[in-house]
């Protein structure tokens, strides 16, 4: 299985499309550090200017914690897009190459090639993952420099003290990797699907664009099946930084506000991975090799 | 021994058989030609024994084991090119031999990947990226991952496609290579039938997916069944000359014109015969090439 995992991993490793979520990362990411590092205070101003009455703040708001915040809100909902470009290609582009009949009469099962397949797909979504994570979290810490984590929610204000900042940016990013993940699989399945390398793009970030449309309109039809949809959890990275509160209302370090709601997503994401992964598989055994 | 045993495989996608109740086997060291009109089932066929297609009914054994059941302990004897040579434009020829090497039980060396790039003429490109190679130079490439793990059985579809008559011929040398040589199983389709008739040693011819002719190229290719057409200005007179004759026996029961299968030493007799019967002769060729029997099986049965 790992020699059919290497060869995955160096197919997606010389492919040039691979570099370009990379580079679009990297570029964006830059673009919004250097706009923050030239007009910050006009910014964090901004974000204040409701509150700057009844609360004082000392210490430096615009610091590397809250630039990755801003960046993990801006960019975890556009990688998904990044992501399908690949995952998406998977097998639908080897279809369309016509090199899916040469991998598929070599001397392992489909299993095996479609489970490699989604092993390098995933790794490759783990490792853009990981670019953002050093891009928006560390080199965000080297431009701006630690502080405590002031957050804006809706309706309350959040602090978290910097030594309570970064296992929650651990635990966010894990579960961002599951989010992403889950992203990985259904462009997995469309591309199990076709015998072209577009539709299965199209069609994942179509599915996504729709079902986050569906996740977040507040209409009381859509609110039965918004539990089940995946992308209703993908953006639950944000409990990490909730905190839970005691009885003086002040903010209980290392803890989490709602625990559970992260495990649910987590589960539900995991079984989404299970069930487009299972899906793909079938599909793909069943299918005869016609390009 | 059999290398491939086909018993009855059929297969139907939608309303069309692709292929119909086809049985054959392909014997340890023959050159085995594969033959169909385009849309016979030729590619649905080599789809099948390679496990890309599932047959709808039937059974194929490789090495007399089923292939269902043995398939990737199957697979790993058998090296195969299917119809294009479609390859990874963003790899060099190398990278493809190094990467199939790499899904091969057996541990292929540094030095076998260099000798595959050899005999199949790419050992001066071998750092070059597919896209820039040529159609011909994909279909050498194709031919070398399908020999770069030394399989028992090769299966080549169309394998000189693309080619140049150099190339053409540096695929014939191989193959009468690999079977006489180094003593391997090669099964080939080709629309060359000339380049067929040269290298295989055993004949299939199918068409409309069923099987049509089949046997040894020797037998099929019998100078004692030399296929003959006359043309003559009076057909009818012709016919009725024959027919009182000794030649009548030879008469093939055909209405596109006066057809024998005779030996060719009758050939000379049946000229001398029908210009003694008065009968205005314009033409009396002889059809013995592959291509000609090829022609007239498959036009039997249209």
């Amino acid at each position: 299985m790992w020699k059919l995992i290497s060869v995955e991993l160096y197919k997606i490793y010389k492919r040039p499309r691979t570099y370009i979520a990379f580079g679009a990362i990297a570029a964006l990411i830059v673009v919004i550090q250097l706009g923050l590092k030239i007009d910050g205070e006009s910014y964090s101003g901004f974000l204040m200017k409701d509150i700057n009455d009844t609360l004082s703040i000392e210490g430096k708001i615009l610091n590397g914690y809250l630039i990755c915040y801003i960046l993990l809100q801006l960019l975890l909902v556009h990688v998904p897009l990044l992501v399908a470009l690949i995952a998406a290609d998977m097998i639908s582009g080897e279809a369309n190459l016509g090199t899916l009949r040469l991998i598929f009469t070599t001397p392992y099962s489909r299993t095996q090639w479609v489970m490699a397949k989604f092993v390098a797909a995933s790794t490759y979504t783990i490792l853009l993952l990981i670019w953002l994570a050093f891009l928006a979290l560390f080199v965000s810490i080297w431009i701006f420099g630690t502080d405590d984590l002031f957050l804006m929610k809706s309706n309350y204000v959040v602090l978290i003290t910097e030594g309570d900042v970064m296992w929650r940016y651990v635990g966010a990013f894990v579960f961002a990797a599951f989010a992403l993940m889950t992203v990985t699989s259904l462009g997995f399945l469309m591309s199990s699907l076709a015998n072209n390398s577009i539709g299965p793009i199209v069609g994942t970030m179509s599915a996504i664009v729709f079902l986050t449309i569906l996740s977040t309109l507040n209409i009381p039809l859509f609110s039965l099946i918004k539990p089940y949809l995946f992308t209703t959890h993908m953006n639950n990275w944000k409990e990490f930084f909730d905190l839970q509160v005691n009885a003086d209302n002040e903010a209980i370090k290392g803890s989490i506000l709602n625990i559970a709601k992260i495990k649910n997503s987590l589960i539900v994401l995991t079984l989404h991975i299970i069930l487009f992964v299972g899906a793909s598989v079938l599909i793909v055994k069943k299918k005869d090799i016609l390009s | 021994m059999s290398v491939i045993e086909v018993q009855d495989i059929s297969k139907q996608f939608g309303t069309l058989k692709a292929v119909d109740s086809l049985s054959f086997e392909v014997q340890q060291g023959d050159v085995f030609g594969f033959l169909g009109q385009n849309g016979s089932g030729k590619s649905t066929t080599i789809r099948m024994l390679l496990s890309l297609i599932h047959p709808s009914s039937g059974s194929i054994k490789l090495f007399g084991l089923p292939l269902k059941e043995h398939r990737n302990e199957l697979l790993e004897k058998v090296g195969a090119i299917i119809e294009r040579p479609d390859l990874y434009p963003y790899l060099t020829a190398k990278e493809h031999l190094q990467l199939f090497a790499k899904v091969r039980k057996k541990h292929i060396t540094t030095s076998d990947i260099n000798a595959t790039l050899e005999k199949v003429g790419l050992s001066n490109r071998s750092t070059d990226r597919v896209q820039t190679f040529s159609l011909g130079m994909k279909q050498r490439l194709g031919i070398g991952i399908a020999l770069v793990h030394n399989p028992s059985l090769i299966i080549l579809d169309e394998p000189t496609n693309g080619l140049d008559p150099q190339g053409i011929a540096d695929i014939r040398h191989l193959i009468q290579y690999l079977a006489k040589e180094e003593g391997k199983t090669v099964f080939v389709s080709s629309h060359l039938l000339s380049e067929i008739e040269q290298v295989a040693s055993q004949i299939l011819i199918i068409h409309k997916g069923k099987k049509v002719a089949g046997g040894a190229t020797r037998q099929l290719l019998d100078p004692n069944k030399t296929i003959v057409h006359i043309t003559t200005l009076n057909e009818e007179a012709a016919l009725k000359a024959i027919k009182v004759s000794t030649f009548a026996n030879y008469l093939l029961p055909r209405k596109d014109g006066i057809y024998f299968c005779m030996p060719q030493e009758q050939i000379p007799l049946l000229h001398k015969a029908l210009v003694m019967a008065d009968i205005p002769l314009l033409n009396v060729e002889t059809k013995n090439s592959l291509e000609d029997y090829f022609l007239q099986v498959t036009s039997n049965t249209q």
